[in-house]
């Protein structure tokens, strides 16, 4: 069993490595030909770039990926760099109307985007040959390595129950050095998605043929993320599946995410997709949903006919009446551990790391600070954006809509959410995101501490004070300060995962829907002490 | 300001303090020789499983005892001078007291074993003992083999222990079967699957001879007193029960008997000095409990009954229903009232049980074959909720009452499988009756006794 295990390792290393390796493979050139069509399609006015991409990437010399995003980011720089210098020729001369001329000619976005797009034309090689053969050395490879490192466990961990045996010995699981590693290679791997992704352009290759397939168009950098998301996700849940198959309420919710991940935040957009519709996930809600508001998404629904309008209805009434009215009867974790992807993930991947969550009083504070803050972040954000989408204006409270949109993005979006979220889950705590940054998190907690059925039930004066609830929750709350008390556990952050209820060896906790009614219980003496509580009340 | 000196800083001892604190500004002091921060000791195990660290034992953060003016002393109570009011201390430092309360919990049995103080024997009980473990048996390699002695709760999970780093272990039970003093047959006959499920070496009926040393005074092997068997080891657990761990009051004037002697309101005979916890010996029983009640939460009530009558609301010590919880490697136990095995049952008790056809879940009711009074449950598989059976029992429900009304009783997580149905029917076809089950009912989970 243990030599499956440890070969499954291997297998599993060896995927990841062709992964990682495919990025440094392929050649990268094009023609005066297709230089030219892309121009045209692109319709850069410049003839600057023209010459300088025709000198750049126009080569018989074998680039790879890294030389050939250089020469395009440095093509569209020295385009920009000279209209730019006309710009502020003309300005000084105050020729207004040839420096209105010259803006035409940039070539606007990110260079790493462009270089992307020119990238994703210009790549040749084994990988864009050999697509499924690819697929299989690395999605292929991984999967089955994993699921041969996973499987084994169902007889190695013995009987069904709870088995943390060894998580504080394991490098992986105890902050050593494989968690660094992995924290690492996480970090990169969303540096580069984010705002490096022409670096990467070889992992689209591989899945171009599954795109084509669900959408009719080849794979972007956010399809290749979709797709590795659900991969992980399933084959993660594998693992959960077999850790916690004593436990229905883990198995039911892992299926949940799972499904909400693949049907509807996956197969749906795309197929939405192929079908001309604006690709749409009807789970996200604003404002984990940042951008719905966004001009360019207001447009695009707008242009979409009925489908649009009913995309924009819905989204607010998924907003203002659906998550509250579930949040009151079944608690937050409806959404954050059964429906939402960032929580599927977590609960997936992260569900290795959830003992690092802080458990401290000031990480409670800080949480609540921050997670307030990028709420109303996300409000301001929103108001300035649709303000100026309907007056025209350019910023409102001396906010510039432009401005804010792109800060958000940058600092929540792609930072908080993407690369400390995930990033960090074996030095943090796989919820990081969830707790201390999501702004729908924030919204639902308010609505679940204070108008809601849901709880977690203590029983009675069971509590041992152990630890293990609070230890292995991953919102960091210290669970055992209440239920030593003999208190339910009424807080906004908490996600409903069940696990302290898992864990704990006494029977203690319960999640569950009920009365609001006696949901927060202040306890003077516990259970188990007959002494007269009136008495015992009245004499204070 | 008074002073309160508070002797060992288990949960008896903090409960007590954090209770005088909470209704008081007066001084308090803990003593303790262990550790200078409260922890968890049912936790320890866990530390050495690796599902935790030390610091996670911890109910508060460290900071707690200076917010809330809570002076921590780390020190070994040698004597006490009872007249003078003053603590001695093994480092000849002293510490003077307007109020003492002795809450030094309990050490683990040694019945005089020859080899019984070895290095490698070890009860499982003090953070020492954990260290010790991590020393003599850190793994498979340097400890070959683990041998425990007594099959109580701490026996079981100190096995529990050692298979958590495939140690292999060989149990030495008393009794034929696991725990039968305790348990009903049905449920100890089901744990003694479950262990020897576990690759643990169940030895019932069985005791411990001797423990051979080999010649660095480390243990070699120990000796089974009923064949001679020699078994070689590296470690030898010693979990037959604790004994309360006041041997420093030998010479103090406080009265002792196996524990320190207290009367309803944690009195000792001196005034002024209590005690509270393990260590604590009433000298009449309460109800059917034992006059030594060496479990967490009667220690926690003691401490923060205890707290009332030091801050001037004189109250005396009434632990309600019985209740308890444990775990038996994968199985979790619950009790509430009172479940006698079948060879201390009295006359009139009787059971009603009810197995899983395939998994290990159980429950023994037991009942007044007479008046059918409910008196207490066991069960093995399923929470149930405390609340529920602590208000049945006060109302002296019947069992019919208890097993039509089952399922507000369910604490089990939400999708579990359930089995009222299965057991009530079990009961109906056994004793004729037709008895249907009703439907859960918050109104009722929530009425209040």
């Amino acid at each position: 069993m243990k030599t499956i295990k440890y070969t499954g390792l291997i297998v599993f290393l060896i995927g990841l490595t062709i992964f990682t390796a495919s990025v440094f493979t392929g050649n990268f050139s094009f023609t005066e030909q297709e230089l030219d069509s892309f121009i045209q399609e692109k319709g850069y006015k410049s003839e600057i770039i023209k010459e300088e991409l025709s000198k750049a990437i126009v080569t018989e010399e074998n680039l790879n990926i890294f030389q050939f995003s250089e020469r395009v980011r440095n093509a569209v720089e020295t385009n920009n760099k000279h209209y730019n210098d006309l710009i502020a020729k003309y300005n000084k001369e105050k020729n207004w109307d040839k420096k209105g001329a010259q803006y035409q000619y940039r070539i606007d976005g990110k260079p790493h985007t462009i270089s992307f797009q020119i990238a994703k034309k210009a790549g040749s090689g084994f990988i864009k040959e050999n697509a499924g053969l690819m697929w299989f050395l690395t999605f292929g490879l991984g999967i089955f390595g994993a699921l041969m490192f996973m499987l084994p466990n169902l007889i190695l961990l013995g009987k069904p129950g709870i088995k943390n045996d060894g998580v504080y010995h394991d490098s992986s699981t105890n902050r050593g050095w494989i968690a660094w590693l992995v924290l690492v290679y996480l970090v990169t791997f969303y540096l580069v998605l984010y705002f490096m992704a022409d670096y990467v352009v070889n992992w689209t290759f591989i899945l171009d043929p599954i795109s084509k397939a669900l959408n009719g168009g080849e794979a972007s950098q956010w399809f290749v993320y979709g797709f590795l998301y659900c991969t992980i996700m399933v084959t993660m849940a594998v693992r959960m599946y077999i850790k916690y198959r004593h436990n229905k309420y883990q198995i039911i919710r892992t299926t949940s995410v799972l499904f909400f991940q693949i049907v509807f935040a996956f197969l749906i957009p795309e197929i939405m997709t192929s079908l001309n519709m604006p690709g749409y996930d009807f789970k996200n809600a604003f404002p984990l949903d940042y951008d719905f508001f966004f001009e360019w998404n207001l447009k695009s629904l707008s242009e979409s006919g009925s489908i649009g309008l009913f995309i924009l209805v819905w989204g607010i009434v998924l907003t203002l009446v659906i998550v509250p009215v579930m949040v009151y009867f079944f608690g937050k974790r409806w959404y954050c551990s059964w429906v939402c992807g960032c929580g599927g993930l977590a609960e997936t991947l992260g569900d290795p790391y959830r003992q690092h969550s802080d458990k401290s009083l000031n990480a409670w504070k800080l949480e609540r600070w921050i997670i307030h803050s990028v709420l109303i972040f996300s409000l301001v954000m929103t108001l300035v954006t649709l303000y100026c989408y309907f007056s025209g204006a350019q910023s409102f409270l001396g906010i510039k809509t432009n401005w804010i949109k792109d800060t958000y993005s940058f600092l929540i979006g792609a930072w908080f959410a993407g690369v400390i979220g995930t990033g960090f889950y074996p030095i943090f705590g796989n919820r990081v995101w969830c707790r201390f940054g999501c702004p729908l998190a924030a919204y639902l907690g308010m609505v679940q501490r204070f108008k809601s059925r849901f709880r977690i039930t203590t029983n009675g004066a069971q509590c041992i004070s152990c630890g293990n609830c609070s230890t292995y929750c991953e919102q960091g709350i210290d669970v055992r300060a209440y239920a030593q008390k003999g208190e339910n556990i009424v807080r906004s952050s908490c996600v409903g995962c069940g696990i302290c209820s898992a864990v704990c060896p006494r029977g203690v906790l319960k999640l569950e829907n009920g009365p609001e009614d006696g949901r927060i219980n202040p306890t003077e003496i516990l259970l188990g002490n007959d002494v007269d509580l009136m008495n015992l009340i009245n004499k204070k | 300001m008074e002073h309160i000196v508070i002797i060992g800083n288990g949960i008896s001892g903090v409960s007590a303090a954090r209770h005088i604190r909470k209704n008081s500004d007066k001084q308090i002091t803990i003593v303790s020789a262990e550790t200078k921060y409260f922890f968890s000791r049912t936790a320890l195990m866990y530390i050495y499983m690796g599902h935790m660290k030390f610091e996670h034992t911890q109910p508060y953060e460290n900071w707690f005892w200076d917010k809330n003016n809570i002076n921590l002393k780390e020190g070994y109570v040698s004597s006490i001078n009872t007249d003078k009011k003053i603590l001695n201390f093994k480092d000849s430092s002293t510490l003077s007291f307007d109020k003492l309360i002795i809450a030094t919990g309990s050490k683990p049995n040694k019945f005089g074993w020859p080899g019984q103080d070895l290095d490698g024997v070890m009860g499982m009980y003090h953070k020492q003992d954990l260290e010790k473990l991590e020393k003599f048996a850190p793994n498979n390699e340097v400890c070959k083999r683990a041998v425990i002695v007594g099959g109580g709760l701490i026996g079981i999970e100190l096995a529990e222990m050692l298979r958590s780093r495939k140690i292999p272990v060989t149990f030495l039970v008393r009794e034929d079967s696991f725990w039968n003093g305790v348990l009903p047959a049905q449920e100890s006959e089901m744990i003694n699957k479950h262990i020897k499920e576990h690759h643990i070496d169940l030895r019932l009926s069985t005791n411990l001879k001797e423990i051979k040393s080999d010649e660095n005074g480390n243990v070699k092997s120990i000796i089974i007193d009923e064949t001679g068997e020699e078994i070689f080891c590296n470690v030898v657990g010693l979990t037959a029960g604790v004994t309360p761990n006041i041997d420093f009051l030998k010479d103090s004037g406080i009265q002792t008997k196996r524990g320190v002697l207290v009367n309803r309101f944690l009195e000792t005979n001196i005034k002024d000095i209590y005690s509270i916890g393990d260590c604590a010996e009433q000298h009449e029983a309460i109800g059917q409990r034992r006059n030594i009640e060496a479990v967490w939460y009667t220690g926690r009530m003691m401490g923060e009954v205890l707290a009332q009558t030091i801050c001037g609301n004189k109250m005396e010590y009434k632990p309600g229903h019985w209740f308890n919880s444990a775990k038996f490697l994968d199985i979790e136990y619950q009790t509430y009232g009172w479940v006698f095995s079948e060879r201390n049952k009295q006359e009139n008790e009787t059971y009603f049980q009810w197995q899983h056809p395939k998994q290990n879940i159980c429950i023994t009711i037991s009942y007044d074959k007479n008046t059918n009074k409910f008196l207490g449950i066991n069960t093995f598989g399923i929470r149930m909720r405390h609340e529920i059976f602590d208000k049945w029992l006060t109302e002296n429900k019947s069992i019919e009452h208890v097993l039509e009304y089952l399922k507000d009783a369910n604490f089990d997580p939400e999708f579990y499988n359930l089995y009222e149905k299965d057991i009530v029917a079990k009961f109906n076809q056994e004793n004729n009756t037709n008895i249907q089950v009703k439907k859960k009912s918050w109104k009722r989970i929530f009425s209040k006794a």
